[in-house]
Parts: structure tokens; C-alpha cells; sequence
């Protein structure tokens, strides 16, 4: 055959081969189908293990309890002891080398997040125990007059 | 044709074939079925538990470095209030980041509202998340195979492939995804993976001090989650998109979009 045939088939083929190549450089080699098949999980399968890896920033509350145990036992034994110590006190991160110390929020708005009296008939809200922000004590720290590890209302 | 459509045609049609070409490697049904039999991530959401406290969303966003300034977020709250006029007020304010602690009803544009006691007929709260579904359209539409299905049924997504189209924000029916404003790529719940994969709780249950929120193994039948799954009247958000949603929610109304 002629040269201007064979021509255009060289091109061809150095095109499929630099395509080839490209991909097999820029693709990472464990991308595919993994477990899900092709619709679902075609996919980097080292990028799960990224995630798994994320750093975590939450504790628990076992783990408040080797150095606070004083807060843990009055808080253990109180109406509040259904809410974890980092909701109120933040994510522990690396605490107590890196933060030294947690933050301690004061502020009314902490406490309204589930003492605000609003009628949700629907709703467990309606079980606990509501005030009027506006109207009760309005302008001092709750925690002034209640002990939020011992909310008691006998205790005050 | 001219040799140089035919040049150009032969380099779309051998770029295309060779970016699907891993999709030969197996694509067995069976197998597909069988891929992990015995770990399948479910959520179970207790509506009547949930008092709109937000603990749930301000963990979130701190366990996943969300910001807190910014209007995203992995995981929201909503309140339901119906009234005796029949009328369905549904609000959201910043995601309940600082839980409800106003009787008054963010309306958005037309400003808040406040609907007296006496008119209210049920009220509740109702938590959402990423529903993590079998067949998640927001994976299906993704060009760059950047966001995927894991063995055990968790939708993440692949931050150093995704090329932050967009395609899957639009496409998830329940819009829980959105744009990272700081790894600048899609986002979305991953069910902190990184923790229950590691045996741990979720951020935001382990939040919860009621319980409203559990997260679960579906293929185990002892499993507390799968029990309430099989045995309790739960429901999930918009079946009608054919998703197959993995959060079940105790105590949905039809009102609950
Ligand atoms: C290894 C021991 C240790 C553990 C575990 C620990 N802490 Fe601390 N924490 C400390 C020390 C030490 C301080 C600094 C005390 C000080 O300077 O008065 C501190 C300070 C604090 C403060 C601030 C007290 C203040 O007076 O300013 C809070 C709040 C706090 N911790 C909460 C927690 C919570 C919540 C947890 C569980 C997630 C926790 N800590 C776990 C040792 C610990
Ligand atoms: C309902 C929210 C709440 C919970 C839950 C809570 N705290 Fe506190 N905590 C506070 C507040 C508010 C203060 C500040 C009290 C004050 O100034 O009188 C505080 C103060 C503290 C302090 C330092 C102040 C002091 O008196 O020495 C420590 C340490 C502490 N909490 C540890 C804990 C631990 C550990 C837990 C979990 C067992 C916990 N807290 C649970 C709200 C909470
Ligand atoms: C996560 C929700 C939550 C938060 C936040 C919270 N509480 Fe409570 N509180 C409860 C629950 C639940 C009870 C027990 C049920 C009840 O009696 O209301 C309770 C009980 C109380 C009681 C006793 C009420 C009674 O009638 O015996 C007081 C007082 C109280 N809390 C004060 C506070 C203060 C002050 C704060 C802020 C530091 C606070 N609470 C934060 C949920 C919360
Ligand atoms: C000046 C002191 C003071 C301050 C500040 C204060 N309280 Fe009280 N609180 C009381 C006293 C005294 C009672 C018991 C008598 C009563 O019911 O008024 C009480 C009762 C309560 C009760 C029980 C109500 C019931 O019906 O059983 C709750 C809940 C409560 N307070 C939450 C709060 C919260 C939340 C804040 C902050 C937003 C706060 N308090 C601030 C003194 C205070």
C-alpha cells in the first residue's frame, strides 16, 4: 500500500500507546472496581484507608474519669449524667498535654439549649424541666445559683 | 471522513476506553451481593428522643474540622411545628449549631414568627445526616470516580480526586452534601468513618445524651439497630427516588420531607 496510508495508522498507534502510557503513570494502580462493582464503587481503594485514618478529636467520659474523678462522681450521680462531659466542655483533642485545659462555657446560652421551655408536644423536649430565659434570673450565669455537675435542685 | 477527524475521533475513543478499561476487571453480581456480608452500616434516628439541644451538630463539625462559622454541615436539625389550622412549619436556623432555645420560627425571608401554644397540635424535632444509600445517585452521577460505595456500605468521598463539579451536590435528593469551603471539594457524613471503623461511636451519638441518635450493623440480628429495623415501625426519608436510604427514623410523619 502507499505511504499516505501507513501514514495516518503510525499516528494511530503512537496516539493509543502515549494514552496508554499517560494513564498508566497518572492513574494510581489500586484504582478500579472494588467491592461495590463499577456503578458504585469505582474508586482510589487507598483513599479509604485516608479516611479510616482521619484523626479523631472526641474522647469519652471514661476517659475524664482517671484525672477528674472528683467532677465524674457528682455529675455520675445527677440528672445531668446523660449528658457527656465534652458537650459542655468541648473535644478533648489531645487534653490534657495539648490543650492544657478545656474550656468552661458559662454562658446561659449552653443551658437554654435544652432548658428553654418551648412546647414541642411531640417531642422528649417537653419532659425536661423549662424556664422563661427571659424571665428567670434574667442576665446571671445560670451556674451561679445551679451546679451543673449536680443540678439538683435540693442541693442548691 | 478527513484523516484529521479521524485522528481526532481515534484519540476521544481510545481516551474513553482506557479510562473505563479497570471496569473489565470483574463485575460479577454475585459477587457484588455477597461483597461484605457481614458488615453493613445502618443509622437509627428516635424523632420523640431528639430535643433540639444541637450537642449532635457542633460535635460533628468539630470531629470534622467543619467550620463552625460557616452555613454547612454534615449533619442538621429540624423543627416540625403543625398547627390546629393544619398548617406544617418547618425551620432550621444555622443547622440548630446552637440548638432551639426561641419559640420563634425562623421563616427566612418573611422574618420569625411566633405561633401561640394554644394553636399548636404536634411539635417535634428531626434530626438528619447523610442517608448513605444502596444506590446512591450522587455516586452514580460523580465523572471522575472520585466519590464510591465502600464494602460496607459508606458513601465518602476521595478529597485528591474529586475535581469539585458539583454534580453530586446536585444530585442527592436529600441535599446533605456540599462544597468544603477549605479542602475546597465535595463533602458529606462519612459516618466518621474513621471512627467506627476503629470500633468507636459516632461523634454525633455519642453526643446525644438521649439516645435519639444510633448508629448499627444491619446484617447482624443481634445488633440494636438492626432489631429496631426489622422489628419497629420506622420509616425512611423520600423512598420514592429509589435510593434505599440507611437511616431509619422512628416516628416520621408525612409532613417530614
Ligand atoms: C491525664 C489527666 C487528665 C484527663 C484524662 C483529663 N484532664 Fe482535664 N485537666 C487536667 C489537668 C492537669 C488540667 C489543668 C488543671 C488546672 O490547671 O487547674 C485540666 C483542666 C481541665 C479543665 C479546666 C479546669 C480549669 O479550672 O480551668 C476542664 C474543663 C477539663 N480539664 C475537663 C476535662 C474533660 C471534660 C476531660 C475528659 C474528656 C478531661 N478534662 C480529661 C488533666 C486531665
Ligand atoms: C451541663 C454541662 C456540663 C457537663 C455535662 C459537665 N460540665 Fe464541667 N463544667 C460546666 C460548667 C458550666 C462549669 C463552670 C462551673 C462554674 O464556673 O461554677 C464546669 C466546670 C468544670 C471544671 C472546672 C471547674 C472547677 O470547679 O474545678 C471541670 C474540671 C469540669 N467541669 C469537668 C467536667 C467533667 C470531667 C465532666 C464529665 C463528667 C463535666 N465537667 C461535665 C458544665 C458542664
Ligand atoms: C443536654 C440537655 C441539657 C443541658 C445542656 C443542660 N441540662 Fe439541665 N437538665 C437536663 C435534664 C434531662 C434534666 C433532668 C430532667 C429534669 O428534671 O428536667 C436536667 C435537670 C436540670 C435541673 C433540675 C431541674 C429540676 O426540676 O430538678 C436544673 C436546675 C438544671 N438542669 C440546670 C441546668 C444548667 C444550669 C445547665 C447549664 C450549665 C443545664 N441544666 C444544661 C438536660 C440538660
Ligand atoms: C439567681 C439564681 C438563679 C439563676 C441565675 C438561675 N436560676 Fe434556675 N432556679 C433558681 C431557683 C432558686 C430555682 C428553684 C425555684 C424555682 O423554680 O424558681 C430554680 C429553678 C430552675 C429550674 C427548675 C424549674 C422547674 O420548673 O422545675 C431549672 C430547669 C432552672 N432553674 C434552670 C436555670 C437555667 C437554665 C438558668 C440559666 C439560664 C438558671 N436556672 C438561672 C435560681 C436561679
Amino acid at each position: 500500500m502507499k505511504n499516505h496510508v501507513w501514514r495516518p495508522l503510525f499516528v494511530v498507534l503512537g496516539l493509543v500507546a502515549g494514552i496508554l502510557l499517560f494513564r498508566l503513570v497518572y492513574v494510581p494502580a489500586d484504582f478500579g472496581t472494588q467491592e461495590q462493582g463499577y456503578t458504585f464503587g469505582f474508586h482510589r481503594l487507598g483513599n479509604e484507608q485516608e479516611w479510616k485514618d482521619y484523626p479523631a478529636k472526641y474522647k469519652n467520659n471514661s476517659y475524664c474519669t482517671e484525672c477528674h474523678d472528683d467532677k465524674v462522681k457528682s455529675w455520675e450521680a445527677s440528672a445531668h449524667a446523660i449528658i457527656p462531659c465534652e458537650n459542655c466542655h468541648g473535644a478533648a483533642f489531645g487534653h490534657p498535654d495539648k490543650p492544657e485545659k478545656l474550656t468552661i462555657d458559662r454562658s446561659r446560652d449552653l443551658c437554654i439549649r435544652c432548658h428553654a421551655k418551648l412546647l414541642m408536644p411531640s417531642s422528649g423536649r417537653n419532659k425536661i424541666a423549662g424556664i422563661d430565659s427571659e424571665q428567670h434570673n434574667a442576665k446571671t450565669e445560670c451556674v451561679e445559683c445551679h451546679n451543673p455537675h449536680n443540678p439538683s435542685l435540693e442541693d442548691m | 471522513m478527513k484523516r484529521r477527524d479521524f485522528l481526532k475521533n481515534t484519540a476521544v475513543f481510545v481516551s474513553g476506553v482506557s479510562i473505563s478499561l479497570s471496569a473489565l476487571e470483574f463485575i460479577d453480581p454475585k459477587e457484588l451481593l455477597a461483597a461484605n456480608p457481614k458488615l453493613r452500616w445502618g443509622f437509627l434516628v428516635n424523632t420523640y428522643k431528639c430535643v433540639g439541644c444541637g450537642f449532635c451538630v457542633k460535635a460533628c463539625k468539630i470531629e470534622n474540622d467543619i467550620p463552625l462559622e460557616a452555613h454547612v454541615t454534615r449533619t442538621w436539625v429540624e423543627r416540625y411545628v403543625m398547627t390546629k389550622s393544619g398548617e406544617t412549619i418547618r425551620d432550621c436556623p444555622n443547622g440548630a449549631l446552637a440548638g432551639y432555645t426561641s419559640k420563634l420560627l425562623d421563616e427566612n425571608a418573611s422574618g420569625m414568627r411566633l405561633v401561640p401554644d394554644e394553636e399548636i397540635t404536634q411539635a417535634f424535632f428531626v434530626p438528619k445526616l447523610c442517608n448513605q444509600c444502596s444506590t446512591p445517585a450522587c455516586v452514580q452521577v460523580c465523572p471522575v470516580g472520585a466519590t464510591y460505595q465502600t464494602g460496607d456500605g459508606v458513601v465518602l468521598v476521595d478529597r485528591k480526586w474529586c475535581i469539585g463539579c458539583g454534580y453530586c451536590i446536585m444530585g442527592c435528593p436529600y441535599g446533605v452534601r456540599f462544597f468544603h469551603p477549605i479542602e475546597r471539594v465535595a463533602d458529606k457524613c462519612t459516618f466518621c468513618y474513621h471512627r467506627i471503623s476503629k470500633g468507636g461511636n459516632t461523634a454525633c451519638a455519642q453526643a446525644c445524651p438521649f439516645g435519639a441518635r444510633q448508629i448499627g450493623n444491619l446484617r447482624d440480628p443481634n445488633d440494636p439497630v438492626a432489631k429496631a429495623v426489622m422489628n419497629e415501625r420506622v420509616g425512611v426519608l423520600r423512598s420514592e427516588y429509589g435510593t434505599k436510604p440507611n437511616v431509619y427514623y422512628i416516628g416520621l410523619n408525612e409532613e417530614v420531607r
